[in-house]
């Protein structure tokens, strides 16, 4: 049996799974201000009379590390960037502890000026004095050759209580993004670690041999243990926890694209041939553009409780919600009351609901159905116009080669999956605007508690070799070592795919679920005075985000 | 430094294609410039908007090239990219999408001139002077500026433009007796009907900051400021650069990003530059920032050392000299030209042309209606040692109805015979015809 929870900012909810299918689900209040009460809670309720011993995972998707930062429960930061030559310090400085030092390397990861161990030492000092027990240190293309990274943390780290390493947070290039990723990772750092604590004593409790794993941003799991190392892979794992649910109840193996209709927004997803699409770059949050691999999705301001309005003879849906729906007592109409004037849902009182729209209808001139109606194809059409720009985008991403650029594959979604609560009322309009299929998945009220529970763990890995240099970087796995001039493409593949096995079932992946695809694939000859000097070879692996062996329907 | 710009960027490496596996242009040129640009975030800032190049043409080439047999001759899928690339940025800005544009895109296209039997300098075809028509045709007739920041001389973008009275075409580059091509020097300065309007400053060997910038604020912008454009584009070569291999120049990242912030230009395209580990992914950067307002100061090269890059006293001297030479000549344009034409009704050049990537060797003769009225219709008889020889007419953009009518009658009469084919290229009327 497997367990999956999901802590949610109103609701916790449970399932227990039996031969991937929902068997019990549960769901309570969550107490933002004791999370673990309401796990604990959730977890009896749907246990019961069944011993733990049965469990044989638990997979958690919380908000813990989201809410930390949007709540400012964070811990305050010392910076050391060793920036080198670029973008002017004003613009790296994340806060008000941030120091630029010198050292750097270039971006074949060569050292061009060494650290200064005088003005670290200084550094420390100052940050001593000011109270700071958490330190992240980034160095500039620190992914290429972590060197400088290293020579810091050397002299810091006996001083203070954690040190985050910017190489150790994403193997990818953006030096702004290492640094408020990093920045983000130290300051959640201590909150993440207390709360980790008590889930492994509440684990305790029941039996200590229960492996339990924690969703990340990007929809994969890893073993709750090996998560502390970098809790910043675990925000924003809401959305993925949803995307992961959806996944898994339904049968995507094509384009698609997922909606979830809330009550504030409407989040899309779009999966290409099954699989959920990952951010670029990575997510942000708060501002803050970020290193971690994330699921990608787009929000926005339509929801069952958006305020609709009538401006000048103009109909608007979103963006803001001032309150529940009118027909549940809200101040303004929205389109739940539009739902409940057409008997699309009964939610509330309908006398409300009326009186609502027909503020909107008197407004518009029209009769009052024809504007509950209008308000539905509004915010219909609105929902779909973001689709389409969201496919859009993906598709004009920038290529790089030509045979990408003349041959690229594009996304065609061929089905539509939505949830949420509105999403029995608003779905068939939605498919017929965009012209596909459209599935309204069953037990999608426990959605991401069974996307959770039913999510592979994903890692990425990335291999340099620079044959020139005889070098070859593992950042991810803090590898550096020797390669022959002979090291080819082929070569560089084989280890990657060996190195991302071996990362990924430390992270706690079982062995059926390792499905590698290599990412980026990339090969140079490298010339110096007209003859050839080396390769330069840059292979990038993944698990992708999934569903693990045999979930899949 | 100028206020925050809205910057579009069209990045087109090109990672698999090249020349040939060990030529500059080859597939590793870009690569660490994309490191750089990528590892710095640049992509990131609200005002830096990345763009995927479109495809240029068939249609889009045959409005300014003759191309032998035709353009699906002479041309790869790249070159469509990297030329697609330009239109991009050209179209971003006209569309008023985005403030300026920088198509980071290869390969380059400067040496290409208006004929093309095969390459010349790494160029097939000639971008910027494709998006220069481009713009034209789709925004309406512009006057446009293309100053030329490329080491070596432009001679394709001057050739084609050489009779355009409405493109000023400025080179800065390194004295032609020291670097391929080996021309641009101040007395080619423009066909008979556009006499002025294309300006060569070749620098001594060594030339640093002090000298280019010397240029730009002493010649360059007081000549634009005179030729008052609608647009100006900036042919962004990189190969100036003190690490350059091909060349002897010391430019800098630094210099690059302050010449681009003062020349602000609407439109930067790549041209050449092969210090593809120590320059260009500093240069890139420079020019980026620098587009886009963002402080670049911190922008240098790792092994940056003004002292041992300073030129001398004596170049000092000589670009002081050189530049109010040709700012003399520019105010006497007008004067010169009436000594130029004389009475004459038509004018005729002829000359050699060699192609250095192919090999090819092109004799060219050249004939102009001498006019006050447009640009002049033109014709060339080009016979190349490939076997091939051509005629072609070419009725200018705005032309006079007597050009006009001339450049039909010179179609319409001249026989197949001892041509391989007849072109007639009509820019007005945006006509492309080949018998
Ligand atoms: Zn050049
Ligand atoms: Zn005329």
């Amino acid at each position: 049996m497997i367990l999956g929870i999901d802590v949610g900012g109103t609701h916790t909810d449970a399932v227990l799974l039996e031969r991937f299918k929902v068997v019990r689900k549960k769901k309570v209040i969550t107490d933002p201000e004791n999370l673990l009460h309401s796990l604990l809670e959730v977890t009896e309720k749907v246990l019961g009379d069944i011993s733990p011993g049965n469990l044989k995972r638990v997979v958690l998707s919380t908000t813990m590390s989201t809410n930390a930062i949007v709540q400012g429960r964070i811990s305050p930061v010392g910076m050391i960037l060793a920036s080198g030559p670029g973008l002017p310090p004003s613009l790296l400085r994340i806060n008000e502890h941030s120091h630029i030092v010198s050292g750097y390397v270039n971006h074949r990861g060569e050292e061009v000026a060494a650290i200064d161990a005088g003005e670290i030492a200084h550094i420390v000092r100052t940050l001593r004095d000011e109270g700071i027990d958490h330190v992240g240190i980034v160095g500039k293309f620190s992914t290429r050759d972590p060197k400088i990274e290293l020579d810091i943390e050397r002299l810091v780290r006996s001083r203070f209580t954690h040190v985050s390493l910017g190489h150790q947070m994403s193997g990818n290039l953006n030096f702004p993004r290492r640094i408020a990723t990093t920045y983000l990772n130290a300051a959640i750092w201590e909150t993440y670690h207390t709360f980790i604590r008590s889930i492994t004593q509440f684990v305790a409790q029941f039996d200590a041999h229960i492996p339990v794993y924690i969703l990340k941003a990007d929809g994969g799991t890893i073993e709750i243990g090996q998560s502390t190392a970098c809790p910043v892979q675990t925000i924003l794992s809401g959305p993925a926890a949803s995307i992961m649910g959806i996944l898994s109840l339904v049968d995507c193996v094509e384009d698609a694209v997922a909606l979830d209709i809330g009550g504030t927004t409407t989040d899309i997803a779009i999966f290409a041939g099954g699989v959920p699409l990952l951010e670029p770059l990575g997510i942000t949050i708060q501002g803050h553009k970020t290193l971690v691999r994330g699921l990608r999705t787009r929000s926005i301001g339509i929801g069952g409780d958006s305020r609709v309005a009538c401006v000048n003879g103009r109909l608007s849906v979103g963006p803001m919600r001032e309150g529940p729906a009118a027909s549940l007592g809200g101040p303004c109409p929205t389109p739940t009351d539009a739902m409940v004037v057409l008997g699309l849902a009964s939610i509330g009182n309908r006398e409300r609901a009326v009186r609502a729209i027909e503020d909107i209808a008197s407004a518009l001139s029209r009769p009052l159905e024809e504007t509950a109606h209008l308000i539905m194809e509004h915010a219909s059409r609105e929902i779909i116009t973001h689709v389409r720009a969201m496919i859009e985008d993906i598709n004009n991403k920038p290529v790089y080669t030509v045979h990408e650029l003349l041959e690229g594959a594009k996304i065609e979604p061929k089905a539509m999956y939505v949830v949420g609560g509105p999403s029995g009322a608003m779905a068939p309009r939605l498919g017929e605007l965009f012209e596909v299929p459209v599935h309204i998945p069953g037990d999608a009220e426990v959605a991401n508690a069974i996307g959770a529970a039913l999510a592979r763990t994903t890692t990425e890995l990335t291999v340099l070799a620079d044959t020139e240099k005889g070098r070859l970087t593992i950042v991810e796995e803090g590898i550096q070592q020797r390669v022959e001039r002979s090291f080819t493409r082929d070569d560089a593949v084989t280890l990657c795919r060996e190195k991302l096995r071996a990362r990924v079932l430390a992270m706690g992946a079982w062995e059926d679920d390792i499905e590698i695809e290599i990412t980026e694939d990339q090969s140079f000859t490298m010339v110096r005075n007209s003859c050839i000097a080396g390769r330069n070879i840059r292979i990038k692996g993944q698990v992708k985000p999934g569903l693990i062996h045999g979930a899949r329907r | 430094m100028t206020a925050k710009k809205k910057t579009g960027l069209i990045f087109f490496p090109a990672f698999d294609w090249a020349i040939s596996p060990t030529h500059p242009e080859r597939e590793e040129r870009l690569l660490y410039t994309q490191d750089q640009v990528m590892e710095e975030g640049l992509f990131d800032f609200d005002n830096v908007i990345e763009f995927k190049p479109g495809l240029a043409t068939i249609r889009d080439i045959d409005r300014v090239h003759i191309c032998v047999p035709d353009a699906q001759h002479v041309i790869t899928e790249s070159h469509l990219i990297s030329a697609g690339g330009a239109i991009t940025a050209a179209d971003k800005v006209l569309t008023k999408e985005v403030d300026n544009a920088f198509a980071l895109v290869r390969p380059p296209g400067h040496h290409a001139m208006k004929v093309v039997h095969g390459a010349r300098g790494f160029c097939n075809i000639n971008i910027e002077a494709i998006m220069v028509e481009y713009i034209r045709t789709h925004f309406g007739h512009k006057r446009i500026a293309i100053v030329d920041t490329d080491c070596h001389h432009g001679d394709g973008t001057q050739d084609i433009f050489w009779h355009d009275p409405d493109t000023l075409y400025i080179s800065v580059h390194q004295d032609g007796r020291t670097l391929y091509p080996g021309s641009g020097f101040p007395d080619e300065f423009g066909g008979p009907n556009a006499y002025g309007y294309t300006i060569n400053i070749p620098l001594p060997p060594h030339t640093s900051e002090e000298g280019f910038l010397y240029v730009l604020d002493s010649l360059i912008l007081p000549i634009l400021a005179d030729f008052k454009p609608d647009l100006i584009i900036n042919s962004a070569g990189q190969d100036n650069h003190y690490t350059d291999p091909i060349t002897n120049m010391n430019f800098t990242a630094q210099g690059y990003a302050t010449l681009n912030d003062r020349l602000a230009p609407d439109i930067a395209v790549l041209e050449g530059g092969y210090s593809i580990e120590s320059a260009l992914p500093y240069i890139n950067v420079g020019i980026i920032l620098a587009m886009a307002g963002i402080d670049y100061g911190n922008v240098r090269e790792p092994d940056y050392d003004p002292a041992s890059i300073r030129q001398s006293a004596e170049t000092t001297r000589y670009i002081r000299q050189l530049s109010s030479e040709i700012h003399d000549l520019w105010k006497s344009r007008d004067e010169e030209r009436a000594k130029l034409i004389e009475n004459a009704g038509y004018l005729r050049r002829q000359r050699s042309i060699y192609y250095d990537t192919d090999g090819i060797n092109e004799e060219q003769a050249e004939t102009i209606r001498v006019c006050s009225d447009c640009g002049g219709v033109f014709t060339i008889d080009s016979k190349a040692d490939t076997g091939r020889r051509i005629f072609a007419v070419i009725v200018p953009g705005r032309s006079c109805p007597k050009c006009r009518t001339k450049g039909e009658q010179f179609f319409e009469t001249t026989e197949s015979g001892k041509y391989d084919y007849v072109y007639f290229q009509d820019r007005d009327k945006d006509i492309f015809i080949r018998k």
